[in-house]
């Protein structure tokens, strides 16, 4: 086994789909020559020629709405956004078109587009390079939405992304790109719809994804300390939702906090506490929980640590999660 | 320091460079094969007039979509629409464009085009699902090589880029033939896909009907540009305008701009100038924003009549051919009417059958809770 990085991986996963399948294209912003400004596709022009993988002009509704139709000539495209916030010009493509087309053609036509999107935060980045966008993209019927939090998983899912016969947004975490883990690929990991338990535990759960999982480990690391064993489930693809893993070790642990970086009102992580709740009701021995970003726009550089969700956060959240049979102090009405 | 003198520097500078902007650069006047009443106007070096028996073929095509969009836009008063946005006035722009076409190439259609379709061939039941309201699309669009009617403005424009570049890139010589409207040039998608089928010369020929208004707004309100057709050279894309009343200059022009995309030339441009005579829907009062004396001037450029006049002069069609084509529409619309006459039975468990290719875990729920409720409601009636 090899140390590797999630970008290498996921370089290695795309160049693996283009060399098993020639429908596959690769195109966007500088993903060409460059290899795009994380590298991501490194090396691919060069090795698949610049008709597989190439530059295109700088219009994202344009790189979405060209792979749809692309895409309806037969072709596998996998598209890169530059960052989370550029996506957005391309959202009615996405929402409109990518989302739709089978639907509205009764299977007809479809979308087999991979939109890869370098997002969250953590890295100091300015300005609308950090959002966590997820949530638009998962309030979509049609499309589904994946984010990996292990390198094997990178490579994976990206593979079954492009493999997949839907629409998929593929939300790589910035901060983890250059991580890096003992990893022989090719690796196949658990399919599409499927979470899964990082870490065992009997006291609470810890729900997280993408960025958010490494903290949500940190976390159950540290509460061993304050005598709290806590298990961890990474969602991996928000849609399809794995309800059942992530119920099944509620209704273990009796006690749940979701963590997530997006700001949490009508967030990710509102659904699935909802969810949660829907289902373990009668295990549930306090509410369910969010650590989310605070509900502000993605503040500057050498602000967003106060805005990250942290260990402290989390090991906060547990520590509330009426381990002593009072309730929130908070929700008590004066 | 010494001057040259004054003659001899102007003698001694090179010619001018040709400007490469000119060939792109549309006609400054508008096309015209016929004048309004139909009589031909003087030969066209770049745009033959197309042989008599397509003209004649037109003609037909023609005569049967008006007839279909009076009768769609009679099924809104009877209820059996939900909303028809009318093409009349513009049939020459509609079917024009698909006898363009092969029967192998795409047409990307917006909301407009029902008549187009029906020209292509498309059941017109089928087209009108949509309008009806029993599906979003209700032809298969894979086997018919027609993008589902699009109603966001202008994304159809980069499809057909995409799409033609995805036909060109696997060896196939298919050109694809996006419709829009003067409004939707406006639009950042119709900008980008031009853009984009001009870097990666996708054979597309965008096609403009500018029928004077976007809803209620005038093209004033659209564009200071000369004319939308010069659009195209900002682009390096080459482009046409044409009376999109003269069927026979339609035809002329979108056969050039075909032809100029399947020979691998990249996109072509063509702004047609017409009016649509009825409001924007069924559902708009077009009295609130333009004057019938407006309207009124653009009845005498009908383009039916015009093409009649033009074919009968000819001698290419006469009172027996005329009265053939007028039962085959009557036949078409009586056919249509009957067909629209029932409502159509709908399963409300079809909405979960096309989200995914398979139903996430949650629709399946939801869809077991539908069955249920639709169970309950059986016994409840029964
Ligand atoms: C993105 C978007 N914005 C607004 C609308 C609402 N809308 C439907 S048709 C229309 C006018 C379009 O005018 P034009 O492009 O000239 O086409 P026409 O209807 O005249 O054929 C508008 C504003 C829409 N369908 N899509
Ligand atoms: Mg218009």
């Amino acid at each position: 086994m090899a140390s590797m990085t999630m970008a290498k991986a996921l370089n290695t996963a795309l160049a693996d789909a283009m060399l098993d399948d020639d429908r596959v294209v690769v195109f966007g912003e500088d993903v060409g020559q460059l290899g795009g400004v994380f590298r991501i596709t490194d090396g691919l022009a060069a090795r698949f020629g610049d008709k597989r993988c190439f530059d295109t002009p700088l219009a994202e509704a344009g790189i979405v709405g060209f792979a749809v139709g692309l895409a309806m000539s037969g072709l596998r495209p996998v598209v890169e956004m530059q960052f989370d916030a550029f996506g957005y010009p391309a959202f009615e493509q996405i929402a409109s078109h990518v989302a739709k087309l089978r639907n509205r053609t009764r299977g007809a036509l479809t979308a087999p587009i991979v939109i890869r999107i370098p997002y969250a935060g953590g890295i100091g980045g300015v300005e609308h390079h950090c959002d966590s966008s997820e949530a638009y993209y998962a309030h979509t019927p049609g499309l589904k939405v994946v984010t990996p939090a292990t390198v094997a998983d990178a490579y994976s899912l990206l593979r079954s992304a492009i493999d997949d016969p839907d629409p998929v947004v593929f939300l790589e975490p910035k901060k983890l790109y250059f991580a890096s883990a003992e990893t022989q690929l090719p690796a196949r990991t658990e399919p599409f719809g499927r979470a899964v338990v990082r870490h065992q535990g009997t006291d609470a759960t810890l729900v997280a994804y993408g960025p958010a999982v490494p903290v949500a480990l940190a976390a159950a690391e540290a509460a061993q300390a304050e005598g709290w064993n806590l298990e961890v489930v990474d969602v991996r693809t928000i849609v399809p939702f794995d309800d059942d893993t992530i119920a099944a070790s509620v209704r273990k642990t009796g006690r749940c906090v979701v963590v997530h970086e997006a700001q949490g009102f009508a967030g990710v992580g509102a659904e699935i506490a909802a969810r949660v709740q829907e289902r373990c009701f009668h295990s549930l021995h306090a509410p369910v929980l969010r650590v989310a970003g605070l509900d502000i726009p993605y503040p500057a550089p050498m602000l967003e640590h106060t805005h990250l969700p942290s260990v402290d956060r989390v090991l906060d959240a547990v520590a509330r999660l009426q381990w002593d049979d009072q309730p929130d102090e908070r929700w008590v009405a004066a | 320091m010494t001057t040259t003198p004054r003659a001899v520097r102007r003698n001694s500078r090179p010619a001018a460079p040709p400007d490469p902007a000119r060939p792109l650069l549309p006609a400054s006047e508008q096309i015209r094969l016929l004048d309004p009443a139909g009589a031909p106007l003087p030969v066209h070096p770049d745009y033959p007039a197309p042989p008599v028996e397509v003209l004649v073929e037109l003609y037909r095509r023609m005569v049967l979509g008006r007839r279909f969009d009076l009768q769609a836009t009679a099924l809104t008063k009877q209820g059996r629409l939900a909303v028809y946005p009318s093409a009349r006035g513009q049939e020459a722009c509609q079917v024009g464009a698909i006898l363009a076409l092969r029967d192998d190439d795409w047409v990307f259609p917006t909301y407009r085009e029902s008549m187009a379709l029906t020209a292509r061939g498309i059941d017109p039941v089928e087209v009108l699902t949509l309008l009806r309201g029993d599906w979003h699309c209700g032809y298969d669009p894979a086997v018919r090589r027609t993008a589902p009617q699009c109603t966001p403005l202008a994304t159809q424009c980069v499809h057909a880029a995409g799409l033609a570049h995805g036909e060109a890139y696997q060896g196939r010589d298919t050109v694809a033939l996006a419709f829009l409207g003067d409004g939707a040039t406006s639009e950042g998608d119709f900008h980008e896909g031009v853009n984009f089928a001009a870097v990666f010369k996708a054979p597309v020929v965008y096609f403009v009907q500018n029928n004077q208004y976007a809803i209620s707004v005038p093209l004033s309100r659209q564009t200071a540009a000369p004319s939308l057709a010069y659009k195209g050279v900002g682009y390096g894309v080459p482009s046409e305008q044409v009376d999109g009343n003269d069927p026979v200059a339609v035809l002329a022009v979108l056969n050039r701009a075909v032809a100029h995309a399947r020979a691998g030339h990249g996109p072509f441009l063509v702004e047609a100038h017409t009016y649509r005579m009825e409001p924007h829907t069924n559902a708009d009062d077009a009295a609130r924003y333009r004057d019938a004396d407006e309207v009124a001037s653009w009845q005498d450029r009908d383009p039916v009549v015009r093409l009649e006049t033009y074919l009968r002069d000819r001698g290419a069609l006469d009172d027996t051919t005329v009265a053939r084509v007028a039962a085959q529409a009557e036949e078409y619309a009586a056919d249509l009417r009957e067909r629209m006459h029932d409502k159509p039975t709908v399963d409300p468990l079809t909405l979960f059958d096309h989200v995914y290719a398979e139903p996430t875990p949650q629709l399946v729920e939801q869809r077991a809770q539908v069955r249920a409720e639709l169970a309950a409601d059986q016994e409840g009636a029964g």
